[in-house]
């Protein structure tokens, strides 16, 4: 099968050409290093199958990075007889993205050249005259908007008739030089004024102006986050929980009989003679309520909030805002862009700390996102439930995990060797998100979190809860009793919720409600919980990630982290 | 002419790449974004706490950390 290798600039739209390409669907969003793996997908043009690689995006055939060096070595491992480079090019930013395809023609690929945001180019006054640019390359170019798939049909039907086209291998300035020519012979502006996009643009890259919308965008978020969050709650969820759902299991619940095995099993105990959907503890009471009413409300809003400011092009902008604060952590400012994906699930959060360039870099980013970051299912939890104690120590939380970051942020920047690179990032231009591709992502990783949640919650209730009932639990927790009483002033029983944690956070929080814990224990409980342990689906990536060694070092920290954390917390309030 | 770090230019100032004080991986680098000798860059602004300096090059808006921007030096324009 030949193969048809999708390279360009980061942030041109390699994968949203891809999907369109393939019909695979990839996250693609507004920022530079969206990719991290490689995507591969199929497709038939003109009767004959390619495989279709996306690769991450370089600006060079030169790798400075790791996603440089994959692509690269990938391109290089395939005859060339057998391939065609798909150079998808920014026709916003011709010139810059020219330097990558001057250097796959003189390194005598065979190209053809996607000029996408043609649509973008235009309403920037920027006129691409394609068959001028075919003459002055000597390859085909078509113009496409990948978002709403136009060329991309032309496209398929160039790729059985790629021609080489030989290239002078030139210095680097002469490069420059005929790029400047070809440009020029090829590419158009109209001079107009400023629109307010690009007013606003401008005003984002400057210090007090952009620290200003940075600061409203967020608030603004977290906002936006918890209405539609709440809305989905109490309008939608708790309705059909409580109307429909409900009733059901009353009738099932009378049959069965309160006493059996099968009773405990699938509804869990009553609590006051009725179901009690958070604190049953039933496979069928309170496994689908936390994920279904109370995780999965937030999941849709954070992601849908997410997603927006990824395709606006938000995070580059933050990146740079915050670069100063994090070089005093040993990150730079890029490390935001994991920080903000963990926020939503710690897996994503810490597969993109490999768009950060050094180990030490990756090691001080993973073990703060695993320490530091909640995840929004245990952060759903926490609000629905700590919230119901007081607000003041939900905002408590949060106010420790923002502590805990600053202390190890710069407690590691001291020990941990090696060196920090320094902050490099293409600011792309504000685009206004495409509705059906913002939908398309989000509807991706909803699924994404059914998929991999529910079978988890199911057999972490059930096993737990089959556990509880043959008192099996006993021997652990009069062994961890000690530990829990005296070191964190909880009861003995709050260790199960602690291991049960290692699978599922949101489960976990879940197992405290039934113990009746006072305001202060639950808390220090729900911190513990974010702090101690990241769940098992993020060990086994922080695994991958780190290699054997960087991870017990990683996971010793966030031990020493939590034991110390608990004590402290413990010692420091006085008990209401 | 008076040669001084890009990441001491004022905001707005419109500078010319002198030379690129660094090793030729970082030359390379700088290169493929289009920075390079002769070239005209515009400094949009430069962030506190030791923050990047945020430059124009062409059409592209880069980030460049601070210690970036002092290996590269650069004239003021004329």
């Amino acid at each position: 099968m030949k193969k048809l290798f999708l390279i360009g600039n980061p942030n041109v739209g390699k994968s949203t050409v891809f999907s369109r390409l393939t019909g695979v669907d990839v996250i693609s969003s507004n920022y530079p290093g969206t990719t991290i793996e490689v995507a591969k997908g199929q497709l038939i043009a003109e009767g004959e199958t390619w495989e279709v690689i996306d690769l991450p995006g370089v600006y060079s055939l030169e790798a400075g990075t790791k996603a440089e060096e994959v692509a690269l070595s990938l391109l290089r491992g395939t005859p060339k007889e057998e391939m065609v480079v798909l150079d998808i090019v920014d026709s916003t930013n011709l010139e810059r993205n020219l330097y990558l395809t001057f250097q796959l023609l003189e390194a005598q690929f065979p190209v053809i050249i996607c000029l996408n945001m043609h649509d973008d180019a235009l309403h920037r006054g920027i006129t691409i005259d394609e068959k001028a640019l075919e003459m002055a390359l000597g390859v085909v170019c078509v113009p496409t908007c990948a978002i709403t798939g136009t060329g991309i049909k032309k496209l398929m039907g160039q790729l059985n008739h790629v021609k080489m086209a030989f290239r002078e291998p030139a210095g680097h300035q002469g490069r420059w030089q005929s790029i400047g020519q070809a440009v020029s012979l090829s590419q158009t502006l109209a001079h107009r004024h400023h629109s307010l996009r690009e007013h606003l643009e401008d005003a984002s890259v400057r210090p007090f102006s952009g620290a200003l919308i940075a600061v409203s965008v967020l608030i603004a978020s977290f906002w936006v986050v918890r209405t539609i969050g709440e809305f989905l709650v109490n309008r939608v969820a708790d309705p059909i929980f409580f109307s429909f759902y409900k009733p059901f299991l009353d009738k099932m619940s009378v049959i069965l009989g309160p006493e059996t095995l099968w009773h405990h099993l699938l509804l869990g105990d009553l609590v006051g003679g009725q179901i009690d959907f958070k604190q049953s503890l039933g496979l069928l009471t309170t496994a689908p309520y936390i994920e279904f009413a109370m995780v999965l409300p937030y999941i849709i809003s954070f992601y849908f909030v997410l997603s927006l400011l990824e395709d606006v092009g938000f995070l580059p902008r933050l990146a740079m805002l915050l670069d100063g604060f994090l070089h005093r952590l040993g990150l730079h400012g890029f490390a935001i862009v994991p920080v903000l994906l963990g926020l939503g699930c710690n897996v994503p959060g810490i597969l993109a700390t490999r768009t950060l360039e050094s180990r030490r870099e990756r090691f001080i980013a993973a073990t703060l996102i695993s320490i530091g970051i909640p995840c929004v299912p245990l952060q759903a939890m926490i609000f629905g439930l700590l919230g119901q104690f007081s607000g003041f120590y939900v905002t408590g939380v949060y106010l420790v995990l923002f502590a805990l970051w600053l202390i190890l942020g710069l407690i590691l920047n001291q020990r941990v060797k090696g060196y920090s690179p320094e902050l490099l990032v293409e600011i792309p231009c504000y685009r206004i998100p495409d509705l059906r591709a913002l939908m398309q992502k989000l509807f991706l990783r909803i699924k994404g979190f059914i998929v991999e949640a529910m079978p988890v919650v199911l057999a972490g209730v059930f096993i737990v809860n089959a556990m509880l009932y043959f008192h099996w639990f006993d021997v652990m927790t009069s062994l961890f009793s000690p530990l829990m009483n005296k070191l964190f002033g909880l009861p003995k029983e709050a260790a199960v919720a602690l291991i049960v944690g290692f699978f599922r956070k949101d489960v976990a929080v879940g197992l405290l409600l039934p113990l009746g814990l006072s305001a202060k224990q639950f808390f220090i409980a729900t911190v513990l919980l974010a702090i101690s342990f990241p769940c098992i689906a993020t060990f086994v990536i922080l695994l991958r990630e780190l290699g054997i060694k960087d991870f017990i070092k990683s996971v010793l920290i966030m031990l020493l982290t939590g034991l110390i954390v608990g004590v402290l917390l413990n010692l420091a309030i006085v008990s209401v | 002419m008076k040669k001084i770090p890009l990441s001491h230019v004022k905001n707005k100032q419109k500078v010319h790449v002198a030379e690129i004080d660094g090793g030729s991986i970082f030359v390379n680098r700088m290169m493929s974004l289009g920075i390079y000798q002769g070239r005209e860059v515009t400094v949009l602004s430069r962030l506190a706490l030791r923050g990047p300096t945020v430059v124009k090059v062409g059409r592209s808006i880069f980030a460049l950390g601070r210690s970036m921007a002092a290996k590269i030096m650069v004239e003021m324009k004329a």
